[in-house]
């Protein structure tokens, strides 16, 4: 099976203080560190151990710059087979929609039978698989943990709905899955890893090779603009109890007696 | 102007609770409009569903189909594709079913997408501003939308809150017939329930929840004895499930329960919106968390700046007092 | 002198005349156990190099101590005395043994050096040493039926239980035994008969029972028994020089050889690859221990050369708290491998995965590196290294878990496991109120010190242990020490960083430190942390030289610069818990205890498990992010072995023994019955300060330069 995982830089979840820059405008992003987005990470794994099972290869892409590299690197130190920077000028400032035409672009060259997102990245927005999929007209299915290789070219997904339940469906291939966290345990990859595999060439893709509308992508192709960030002026908030821990919790054990807390 | 339509989800013959989430986002978008509902299943549900709307919608729209009986995202969007007007707003509830179908039916109506949305800022016939969160919470952003050709905004549950206007009369449109015919790449074979547990947490009144400041599996039992004395329930948010201290069925949050409790401790919680879209009911939050600027202070009732670890025990013997019940 | 007493030479037994009988066995016992020897040395020349061929006159020195002095043994007292006499025993008899089976080539075999009196005091000496073996065989044979010390129980999951084959060797060797006294005491018996003169005078050993039982027997049936002895011994001596090989009794042959190759430089890591520098590791293909064939042959020799004792897994905290690791069965099940793998005939090898066979991968990651088992074992065997090395193979696999994962990824980020900002790194300093008491420098280009204070990542970072930092910092000012810490220069030690197996990692931390060592022109180094002191002293190179707090602390109470006052309540009994990686891997058991006994007032006792037995707290390091299979916590047990000492304080001299303790105190349910204290913390509470105006006068405005967090 040949599998295209598209894959995302951002800011480390974990391991950054996200907080506004100086000037109110941006966060401050001169100490960020950066790696992939976790649920690209868990659909890498998950591509692999597929690949494991029945066989194929598993590509890694990213729409970006250079400093975009060092995540496809360590997603092929994990063990995918080719990475693939997609880079151009005219990429700069597409919004969700030009990223997704792009990678559409992209997928269209090749001969996928399965595409991979992340359900989610740092912006929360939780749209370029499921955009990617209706411009391929292939069939979607977000929040996937979990992922059954059927014969006959389809798939049985698991999709995680709401109180902790499990909708089962059956996909045709190929079709494109926005992956969940916790759908495996992804294998580490350290500094010894990415070194081994720190010359493996990584190809460049340009507007040119894809056959790409120009006018479809960038910023002036986008409808959708941040425009700032900012943190909201703090509401009233809670009631907060001020005093040592004794006297908080006298006040607290009042407040819940008289709430019905304490029968 | 461009429409605006609200689809609306909903489970055995009653919509969801964001349908008047829904009603309301529309509102602050422009309030002279009024929303229209549309609503697809098949059957008796599906009537109950619209009877239900009307009351709350000017307008809503049936499409009915057997093939649509089980919500399948791509089977709704090629029928929404059929009816929507061009140009039309789309309002999703953000969950698991707007994340499925929302951003392709962006794609399929040439609309503007955006998603998550929290709050409208501006909005005139060609552009909308919205607000959103990203990293995880941590910072707002102002959003401008092009939606000249329509948009379609999936809207985080809990940010509008319904308004108790006077009830409406609306009136239901059958759809269903400019549907077409449908089939999908995906099949939908069956839903597994999770396990149920030992503890149904969705039927206490009162939940001891405790988040990742428990900070390991040996120490849940601090908030198990807190439970025991309040005849309470351990209830938890995402991480302590994810690192096997509490099983699944404790979990309250956007892909865990949803519980209605009359009082809520948040221990340790920190107060994603993922896990606050689970407490429903506008119950009396106590938050207690050592991070004096963790979100949960913005929603709770009464906050305490503190170590669980340390505090409930104490809390513990105090109740214990209170209620004469001897210790352990 | 009769026939067939005289000599069993000429003995027809069977048609075959005794010479070419004996001459056989030899011949047969000879090859058989040549070529078993050969066969087991298969594996050890296909196994990674391993160079011990240095210094040996320290080996030597070793072999002295703990091979012939049997250095180890007493720690369990009556076994370790069992031990030593047998092989006292064995060691005497050595030579009686080999005379023995040349006379029944030629008969009039003397050993050399052993004739005349020499040779009869040797005769007498021998006869005894044969009795006290065969009692001890008798012993160790109840003792196993009956006592059934628990140290020897195989669990369920480790197979069946190993008694059989012990009693059998056991009783092999009281046979070997009596076929000696038996051989000697009828040939005594015949000739007192006869009148002869050579009498056996060792009353009541072995020989002479069998003489005085034997007095009156016929000449024939002497005769008879005199060639069975001999035979008897034989056959049985042969038998168990080629049984040996094939089980724990290995151990006869190959101890001399495992501790005289026995690690020389305590408290080192072997490196990935030995022969290999850290600039040409990029070009080794797999880090670690996979196969079987990725052990160094010393590793395979420990294998062969393990007794079984249990006394590594009877003082392993993993093992005693219920984790899945049993160092006994560590190099039991790699021994039973390696015979499995390596036959006595046919293909050997077979290059398969350990973890995952024979390991588990829990069983790898559960071990604190404390070196206990290292510590206990008498044949000085080495646990730590395999380990560290099996790590290593899981790590370059990628089979790392997931709760491991996070701070690894941190610590390469930013350098300390919480993924904190490095520039926060010396926020503990830096509280205004602690300003007013001590300003920290920051050591940089502009700023050197004389010293400098390694504080590592925990007490860097965690809330709690900011204290111990700020203790530290507090007792160096004390004493007029010119030091500085390296701030946001600093990244953790990566002590656990390269005993949790990633190699690669480690050397990018400790080269980064080392140049900010360098370059901030300190001479000395000091630490609070354990686990820092331990990789600056034995994994960094070209640094510093780098001491422990107590050590310093000591040093200032010795010189009057440091005055304790009293301890205030005089109902607390203190202990001291050494940390594992400050006593049991550096040797420091004395300096804390002085300066606790430097205290006025200060009631201290010991625990039953101190100095080198002391019971790890569960760990530091990465340890604190692993979520491990266990019945219990390390930690509880210890907190319970104080309380049973008679302690309501502990005092520790270690962060990660801190977490632990305060963490255990609470779950054991000792809380406000027992406290932990680290020991900086309390010099700092007791020691006399200085006059505040001294004091105001020394601590104005530094340098803007050296405030910590520049």
């Amino acid at each position: 099976m040949e599998i295209l995982v598209c894959v995302k830089r951002v800011p480390d979840t974990s391991e950054n203080e996200i907080a506004l820059n100086s000037a109110g405008n941006d966060i401050e992003r001169d100490e960020l560190v950066y790696s992939i987005n976790e649920p690209d990470n868990y659909a890498v794994e998950e591509a692999l151990q597929i690949v494991a099972r029945v066989g194929g290869k598993v590509n890694v892409v990213t729409v970006g710059g250079e400093e975009d590299e060092e995540i496809l690197r360590r997603e092929m130190a994990m063990g995918a087979n080719e990475g693939v920077l997609i880079t151009d000028a005219a990429f700069e400032g597409s919004d969700g929609r030009g990223i997704a035409a792009i990678l559409k672009a992209f997928v269209k060259k090749g001969n996928y039978d399965l595409v991979l997102t992340g359900v989610q990245a740092d912006d929360g927005a939780a749209q370029v698989g499921g955009m990617l999929a209706a411009m391929l007209d292939l069939p979607f299915g977000s929040l996937v943990n979990s992922i059954e290789v059927l014969g006959g070219k389809k798939l049985k997904i698991s999709r995680e709905i709401e109180g902790g339940n499990k909708e089962i469906s059956e996909i045709d291939l190929p079709c494109v899955l926005s992956i969940q966290t916790g759908i495996n345990e992804p294998r580490y990859v350290g500094m010894r890893g990415i070194r081994a595999v720190a010359s493996v060439p990584i190809s460049n893709c340009s507007v040119a090779e894809l056959s790409l509308d120009a006018s479809a992508v960038g910023a002036a192709a986008a409808k959708v603009k941040r425009l700032d960030y900012f943190v909201p002026a703090l509401g009233k908030g809670a009631e907060m109890l001020a005093g040592s821990r004794e006297e908080n919790i006298e006040r607290l054990a009042e407040l819940l007696a008289a709430k019905g807390g304490l029968k | 102007m461009a429409r605006i339509f609200a689809y609306i989800v909903h489970r055995g013959g009653v919509p969801d609770d964001s349908a008047g989430e829904l009603a309301a986002a529309a509102k602050k978008i422009d309030a002279t409009a009024s929303a229209t509902a549309i609503v697809t299943g098949q059957g008796s549900d599906l009537d109950n569903v619209c009877s239900t709307l009307r009351s709350s919608f000017c307008e809503v729209w049936k499409i009915a189909n057997d093939a649509l009986a089980h919500p399948n995202a791509e089977l709704i969007r090629k029928a929404l594709v059929k009816v929507l007007p061009p140009g039309s707003i789309v309002l999703v509830a953000h969950e698991h079913f707007g994340i499925d179908l929302a951003p392709g039916l962006s794609i399929k109506l040439n609309a503007a997408y955006v998603s998550d949305v929290l709050g409208m800022d501006a909005f005139d016939g060609n552009d909308l501003k919205v607000v959103r969160q990203e990293f995880g919470g941590q910072v707002s952003s102002h959003v401008h939308c092009d939606i000249s050709s329509g948009a379609v905004l999936t809207i985080r549950p809990g940010a509008f809150r319904p308004q108790q206007n006077a009830a409406l009369t609306g009136t239901i449109v059958d759809k269903s017939g400019e549907i077409g015919s449908l089939s999908a790449g995906r099949r939908y074979l069956q839903t597994i329930v999770a396990e149920a547990g030992d503890v149904d947490i969705t039927k206490h009144a009162i939940l001891v929840s405790i988040g990742r400041g428990i900070q390991e599996k040996d120490n849940v039992h601090i908030a198990q004895d807190l439970a025991d004395v309040l005849d309470a329930a351990v209830s938890c948010s995402r991480p302590v499930v994810d690192a096997k201290w509490l099983e699944k069925s404790r979990q309250v949050g956007s892909s865990g329960k949803t519980v209605k409790p009359k009082v809520y401790l948040a221990c340790g919680i920190s107060g994603s919106f993922q896990h606050l879209a689970g407490i429903k009911g506008n119950p009396f939050i106590v938050a207690i968390n050592k991070n004096p600027k963790a979100p949960i202070f913005q929603v709770a009732d009464v906050g305490i700046v503190d170590d669980i670890l340390e505090f409930l025990p104490e809390l513990t013997s105090k109740v214990r007092e209170l209620r004469g019940v001897p210790a352990k | 002198m009769v026939e067939g007493i005289e000599s069993v030479v000429p003995v027809t037994f069977w048609l075959t005349p005794g010479r070419t009988l004996f001459l056989s066995i030899h011949f047969l016992g000879l090859v058989c156990f040549a070529y078993i020897v050969a066969r087991r040395l298969v594996p050890l020349i296909r196994s990674q190099r391993d160079p011990r061929f240095d210094r040996p006159f320290a080996r030597a020195g070793n072999v002295l101590k703990f091979w012939l002095g049997q250095w180890k043994h007493p720690r369990y007292r009556v076994a370790g005395i069992l031990h030593i006499l047998i092989f006292a025993g064995f060691i005497l008899l050595a030579a009686r043994a080999f005379s023995m089976l040349i006379i029944g080539v030629s008969p009039n075999f003397v050993m050399p050096g052993f004739a005349g009196e020499s040779g009869h005091l040797y005769e007498a000496a021998t006869d005894y040493a044969a009795t006290v073996v065969f009692l001890c065989m008798i012993f160790a044979i109840v003792r196993r039926l009956v006592f059934k010390p628990a140290r020897y129980a195989v669990p369920a999951r480790y197979g069946k239980a190993h008694t059989a084959d012990a009693i059998f060797l056991l009783v092999l060797i009281a046979i070997l035994m009596v076929a000696d006294s038996l051989f000697e005491g009828t040939k005594a018996a015949a000739l007192a008969q006869q009148g002869q003169l050579a009498e056996l005078k060792t009353v009541l050993s072995l020989p002479w029972m069998f003489k005085a039982a034997l007095a009156s027997s016929s000449i024939p049936l002497l005769g008879s028994l005199y060639f069975g002895a001999y035979l008897l011994h034989e056959v049985t001596f042969y038998f168990l020089l080629c049984y040996r090989p094939f089980g724990i009794q290995f151990h006869v042959e190959t101890s001399l050889f495992n501790i005289y190759f026995a690690k020389l430089d305590k408290s080192t890591l072997k490196p990935v690859k030995w022969g290999v520098s850290d600039e040409q590791l990029g070009e080794v293909k797999s880090f670690g221990v996979k196969t079987f064939e990725d052990f160094t042959w010393k590793h395979v020799l420990d294998f062969y050369s393990c007794a079984d004792c249990g006394r590594c897994s009877d003082n392993c905290p993993a093992n005693a708290v219920g984790r899945p690791l049993s160092p006994r069965f560590l190099s039991i099940k790699a021994r039973d491998y390696a015979f499995q793998h390596y036959p006595m005939f046919g293909h050997s090898g077979n290059g398969q995965p350990l973890v995952g066979s024979i390991y588990s991968p829990d069983e790898i990651w559960s071990c604190t590196t404390c070196g206990a088992c290292e510590a206990e074992c008498p044949l000085l065997l080495e646990y730590i290294d395999k380990i560290v090395d099996l790590r290593r193979g899981l790590m370059d696999d990628g089979n790392v878990p997931q709760s491991l994962q996070k701070p690894l990824k941190a610590l390469e980020s930013r350098g300390n496991p919480y993924g904190k900002l490095e520039k926060k790194r010396a926020d503990w300093a830096n509280t205004k109120e602690f300003q007013e008491i001590c300003r920290v420098k920051t050591l940089n280009g502009k700023c050197g010190a004389e010293s400098l204070y390694f504080v590592d990542s925990i007490t860097s970072y965690d809330d709690r242990m900011q204290s111990i930092g700020r203790a530290t910092a507090t007792i160096l000012d004390h004493i007029g020490e010119d030091f500085g810490i390296l701030g946001a220069a600093e990244k953790d030690s990566g002590n656990e960083v390269r005993r949790f197996g990633e190699e690669t990692l480690f050397t990018a931390l400790r080269d980064h430190n080392a140049d900010a060592i360098r370059s901030c022109g300190a001479k000395r180094i000091v630490t609070a942390d354990p686990h820092a002191f331990n990789a600056l002293k034995h994994d960094y190179k070209d640094v510093p030289p780098v001491e422990h707090i107590s050590q310093v602390i000591l040093r200032g109470v010795k010189s009057g610069k440091i005055q304790f006052n009293p301890a205030e309540n005089g109902n607390n009994i203190y202990t001291y818990h050494d940390p594992c990686y400050l006593g049991r891997h550096n040797g420091i058991y004395d300096e804390p205890r002085a300066v606790l006994d430097a205290i006025p007032g200060l009631k201290r006792v010991e625990m039953k498990r101190s100095h080198d037995r002391s019971f790890c707290c569960g760990g530091g390091g990465l340890m604190l992010f692993y979520e491990p299979k266990e019945d219990q916590r390390m930690g509880v047990k210890r907190v319970q072995m104080a309380a049973e000492a008679g302690a309501n304080v502990i005092v520790t001299a270690c962060p990660f023994c801190m977490v632990n303790m305060e963490d255990a105190i609470k779950v054991a349910g000792l809380e406000g019955k027992m406290t932990a204290i680290d020991l900086a913390e309390l010099a700092d509470k007791q020691m006399v300060r200085k006059c505040p105006v001294a004091n105001a006068a020394r601590n104005a405005e530094p340098q803007q330069e050296c405030v910590a967090g520049g």
